[in-house]
């Protein structure tokens, strides 16, 4: 038709004009000249050098689909549809526009109208904002309507649509016009068509359940078994609670022993690996043919299934445990497959700590796999390792991976740095026993010369230095050697680190060995590489040195005056006088062991003073104040009479220097502590906001819990005379109803109790939990320190949330009522579904006694037959429930539905709409009805040992 | 279950997409573009997986002979989003047996046969997946299927002029 390439200028005079004339409307012109989708893609490709000719193209070519979809002529329009449909796939135009026009196409008589219109459908329109569906549901009702004896080929497309697009509405209304195709040939289709169905709609799940459930009967054909076992294996694994599907387990145990497909043998086994759980006898049946897959099948892809079952589900049965990590070295060991490789660490992460031993089996393959060629691949053995890390093996672990890290190339050592801090750092440390090795290896991990993750090292130095106290002085002394190197100083990426060993080092500055010489370290010339912040962090730390240095040696003297006087005089004088040179005050002090000489502190002051000094006239801000602080604190000190004349006797009480030395003690001497992350919890409960009203229910349900807030806690304040230990205590000011509510409801979010509420009456809470078991005790061995803090951590959380849960899910077999009344979708649907599945396979007590005679007879016919790994009896039941299903199914779900209703009131309006869909597909139902009210009540206490029968 | 079918050329163009979940337009955009620069950075004899937002991504890519031959353009990449749990192994097969079926229809399909059958293409997929799911696993049947479709869209066409 219009296959003859139209020049562009004459083509785009000619839209323009046509537009011009008719507006919108579209001409003859644009019928005959219409470009065909051939034409469309050769333009595009054409103009695909540039991205702003393609877009050019793809504006004009939409242009003419405007118009010409608009057209009376099909064709014309089916063409443009056509062309529309490419430009939205393939350069993700917005096509919801022309919806109505796809609809238009579909009742066309000419057959590839309608499959442009299904493709165009298909691919474009979208169940939640597609308001045009309902104008399909007719046409697709029309095209699915059987028309024997061949199926018309409008029916898969319509299918399609119907599988993609539906909405629960469409769902709903379609529902009965799938049930002649779930019989017909086009059976798979239908069968995946109506598991979409289901999830929109659980209301259609009575009609169509029990068609897909014949479908796994023997005498289908493989494709539809193929295909139902498909949608139970996606129902049973979207499905929160599988229980409902446990009835059919005999279809999918025969299917597991007898198929031979291994599409349909992967998907049953995923469903088993969902049942088994649920029923242990379950577990023990399915071992042997699943060991068997395991031994014998060839497909790789069957074995790996099997291996994932295995490990989820079987994972107590020692002996297929065993094999499956016996064919996961197998999958390690492929050297010319990296599939296999990456999914054989992918199975070895699925063990899990408790079986250390399958990795300790292959340890080598794992550590060779941080070395493959593919980032996937490193990355899983990372995984897996981290996995694998505990309490034993974290410090062999951790430094080989760090020097493994030094090794590999930037990406992969950041990676590898990162897994190793969040592994460790993970729930306060909770994995980390020793904290001295710990720092050092943080340290370790700053020189290597890729590390970019210099904030998270930053944040646990700084965080482990508030949190755990005896890990200071091996943290003291990796800042130091962070300091003093001077290579770190231009790597920006470690500046952030720097400052944390800065702070540190001034912040506990008690435990540095040699203060000259950490001075140095932070005054030295290269430190004007680092931003100014930082600086100013180092300047800041300088300070507190300097301040700790000049208070520590005024401690000294003073500790010393106090003494009794007589011969240390003696002493001291002596050696004054043997010493007078160098003005030395030296101390043979005892208690302590370092003695601080007035020569070093003066020198101390010297250096600073000089190095400090031109930063007082830095441009920054930051830096300049902080210079200007310590210039002046050395300038106070300079000022006392005392420090010149210091070796004077007497002048140590000097009023002044106490005050000095008082002043700048108090500065420093409250310790920071962590801030915990509910901090802004304990703020006010803001007016108007009543806790109480919402967490009364929740009271009782939580009423065991003892939360009673511990309201008195003391509070030490760092103190640097070990005699003069300040004490502060300060009960809790909350109003401690509130708390405890709040606590109730958040206590997963609280910290242990002890340590929650540790508050004082003049600073806003900086209360960690470290902090308060240091009050219990001086906890100088970490084992005790992470064990304090850990022990509460575990037992708190975990007890008042699941309780809440486990509420909400139910414990589903047994109140199949209390399942139903959830409104998600899921349980709708497996409501629904529980009622056609038990339905049919209970007994209504009544009619036991002869069915069961009946099928017992036919057990026995056909478990000759089947050499089934089922026992005879057990045989036989299942083939009751089967035959029984057959005989009285309709029955029986009415029966389960009544049950329902008087179960719970609550779920009314569910049975009743699906009530009106079945009484469509069966007009039998009214009669039934009423009989079966009355065996109702019995049947709900028959129900549950039914099932159980019927598993194996 | 299968989220949607991707394939894109090594330059990055989209030669077909499926959704079977609902996606929104503009996180298709999105999709594609982050799975493209994911997976057409990842050289040969790497493994044929990518974890992508808690999905699991399977791709393979398609050398066609004749395609190699005119080196004008080397592949295509066959892209399947799954569910975590879903069998990797298994989805690469049926990305085997989708490309086996576009070579047997096509005649060793290249990726000018996918530009300029778009819809062929689509209603082949349509045939092997519905709704996320393997419907036929027959390379046989689905030719079959194929073929008789375009023979009755073709008589309708003739007939129509």
């Amino acid at each position: 038709r219009s296959e003859a390439p139209i020049p562009d200028p004459f083509w785009a005079s000619l839209s323009s004009s046509s537009m011009a004339a008719t507006s919108s409307s579209p001409s003859l012109v644009d019928t005959l000249f219409q470009r065909s989708l051939d034409d469309l893609i050769r333009a595009l490709r054409s103009s695909s050098s540039s991205s702003v000719l393609e877009a050019a193209a793809i504006a004009r070519a939409l242009d003419e689909i405007r118009r010409e979809i608009r057209s009376p002529d099909l064709d014309t329009k089916a063409v443009a549809l056509q062309k529309l449909t490419y430009l939205a796939s393939l350069h993700h135009l917005d096509m919801s526009w022309a919806a109505f026009h796809a609809l238009e196409l579909l009742p066309s008589p000419s057959l590839p109208h309608p499959r442009v219109a299904y493709l165009a459908a298909s691919l474009s329109f979208h169940p939640s904002s597609t308001d045009l569906l309902p104008l399909a549901t007719h046409q697709l009702r029309k095209h699915l309507a059987p028309s024997p004896p061949t199926p018309p080929p409008s029916w898969p497309p319509a299918l399609h649509l119907l599988a993609l697009a539906s909405s629960a509405d469409l769902a709903c209304h379609l529902a009965s016009d799938l049930l002649p195709i779930l019989s017909g040939p086009l059976r798979p289709k239908a069968i995946a068509t109506a598991l979409r169905a289901f999830a929109v709609c659980p209301d259609a799940a009575p009609v169509l359940f029990k068609p897909l459930v014949d479908c796994l009967s023997l005498s289908s054909e493989p494709r539809a078994v193929s295909a139902a076992v498909s949608a139970f294996c996606e129902l049973a694994l979207a499905a929160p609670d599988p229980s409902p599907y446990l009835p059919l387990a005999p279809e999918f145990y025969r299917l597991l022993v007898d198929s031979r497909n291994n599409w349909v043998l992967i998907k049953v086994l995923k469903i088993f690996a969902r049942l088994a759980p649920l029923e242990p006898r379950l577990a023990v049946r399915i071992h042997d043919p699943v060991c068997q897959l395991l031994r014998r099948s060839p497909a790789k892809s069957l074995v790996f299934e099997c291996i994932r079952t295995v490990l989820s589900s079987l994972s107590d049965d020692d002996a297929a445990v065993r094999l499956a990590v016996d064919k996961i070295k197998e999958f390690l060991a492929s050297d010319d497959d990296p599939n296999l490789r990456y999914l054989g660490l992918q199975a070895l992460a699925m063990l899990g700590p408790a079986y250390l031993w399958a990795v300790e089996e292959s340890r080598e393959v794992v550590i060779q796999s941080l070395n493959d060629t593919d980032t996937n691949i490193r990355h899983e053995a990372l995984c897996l390792i981290m996995g694998m890390l505990c309490e034993s093996n974290v410090v062999e672990i951790c430094n080989l991976l760090i020097q493994y890290a030094m090794k590999s190339d930037p990406d992969f050592a950041n990676e590898i740095l990162d897994a190793v801090l969040a592994t460790c750092g993970r729930n306060v440390y909770e994995l980390i026993v020793d904290f001295d090795w710990y720092v050092s290896l943080l340290g370790e991990m700053a020189r290597n010369p890729h590390c970019a993750k210099g904030d998270e090292i930053e944040r646990q130095l700084v965080d482990i230095g508030l949190r755990v106290r005896d890990a200071r002085p091996e943290l003291v002394l990796v800042a130091r050697d962070l300091l003093i190197d001077p290579a770190p100083l231009g790597n920006p990426f470690l500046c952030r680190v720097l400052s944390a060993a800065a702070w540190v080092s001034g912040e506990y500055v008690e435990s540095s060995r040699n203060l000259l010489e950490l001075v140095e370290a932070l005054l030295q010339p290269r430190t004007n590489l680092l931003s100014s912040l930082v600086r100013a962090v180092y300047i800041q730390a300088v300070f507190k040195v300097v301040t700790f240095s000049f208070i520590s040696f005024i401690k000294q003297i003073q500790a010393f005056d106090t003494k009794s006087s007589a011969d240390r005089n003696a002493a001291f004088e002596s050696e004054n006088g043997v010493a007078t040179a160098d003005k030395a005050v030296i101390f043979d002090s005892i208690d302590n062991n370092e003695t601080i000489k007035h020569e070093s502190v003066s020198h101390l002051l010297d250096f600073v003073e000089t190095t400090v000094g031109p930063l007082s006239e830095c441009d920054d801000v930051e830096i300049q104040e902080r210079a200007r602080n310590v210039l002046g604190l050395i300038h106070i000190i300079r000022e006392t009479r005392y420090w010149d004349i210091v070796a004077e006797h007497g002048l140590t009480r000097d009023k002044k220097i106490s005050e000095i030395v008082e002043l700048m003690e108090a500065a420093f001497s409250e310790e920071l502590g962590p801030v915990s992350t509910n901090a802004q919890k304990r703020d006010t409960v803001p007016e108007g906001l009543i806790l109480n009203e919402n967490l009364s229910d929740l009271a009782e349900i939580l009423g065991d819990i003892d939360v009673t807030p511990c309201t008195s806690i003391l509070f030490s304040l760092r103190c640097h005379h070990p005699t003069e230990t300040k004490e502060d205590s300060a009960p809790v000011i909350e109003p401690s109803s509130l708390l405890a509510e709040h606590r109730k409801r958040h206590g997963l979010y609280y910290l242990p109790t002890e340590k929650d509420e540790v508050e004082s009456n003049d600073y806003p809470l900086a209360s960690d939990r470290l902090l308060a078991v240091s009050h219990v005790d001086d906890a100088k061995d970490i084992v005790k320190l992470t064990a304090q803090s850990f022990i509460p951590r575990k037992a708190k959380p975990t007890k008042p949330r699941p309780v809440v849960i486990r509420l909400d899910e139910g414990d589903g077999v047994s109140s199949s009522g209390l399942t139903m009344v959830k409104e998600f979708k899921d349980d709708l649907l497996s409501g629904a579904i529980r009622n056609v599945l038990l339905g049919n396979e209970s007994k209504p007590s009544s009619s036991r006694d002869m069915s069961s005679d009946r099928t017992s007879r036919r057990g026995e016919n056909d478990a000759s037959n089947n050499n089934d790994l089922f026992s005879q009896p057990k045989e036989s039941n299942a083939l009751d429930g089967r035959e029984h299903r057959k005989s009285s199914s309709r029955k029986s779900r009415h029966h389960t539905r009544h049950k329902e209703k008087n179960g719970s009131p609550g779920n009314e309006d569910i049975e009743e709409t699906s009530h009106r869909h079945s009484t469509r597909s069966s007009r039998h139902q009214g009669r039934h009805k009423h009989r079966q009210r009355g065996d109702a009540p019995p049947d709900v206490v028959s129900q549950e040992p039914v099932i159980q029968d019927f598993l194996l | 279950q299968i989220h949607f079918v991707i394939l894109i050329s090594r330059q990055g163009k989209v030669r077909l997409t499926k959704w079977y979940s609902p996606y929104q337009q503009k996180e298709r955009s999105t999709v594609i573009r982050e799975l493209s620069g994911l997976i057409l950075t990842r050289g040969p004899k790497l493994c044929n997986f990518v974890e992508w937002k808690g999905f699991k991504v399977v791709y393979r890519r398609h050398d066609s002979i004749i395609l190699v031959i005119l080196n004008l353009y080397a592949s295509l990449y066959f892209c399947i989003c799954i569910d975590p749990d879903d069998n990797e192994l298994e989805i690469l097969e049926i990305i085997h047996h989708f490309v086996e079926i576009l070579d047997r229809y096509f005649g060793s399909v290249c990726e000018l046969d996918l530009i300029f059958n778009f819809h062929k293409a689509y209603y082949i997929l349509d045939e092997i997946l519905i709704a996320g799911e393997l419907q036929e696993s027959s390379k046989k049947t689905v030719a079959r299927l194929i073929a008789a479709q375009v023979n009755v869209t073709e008589r309708c066409v003739s007939l129509a002029f």
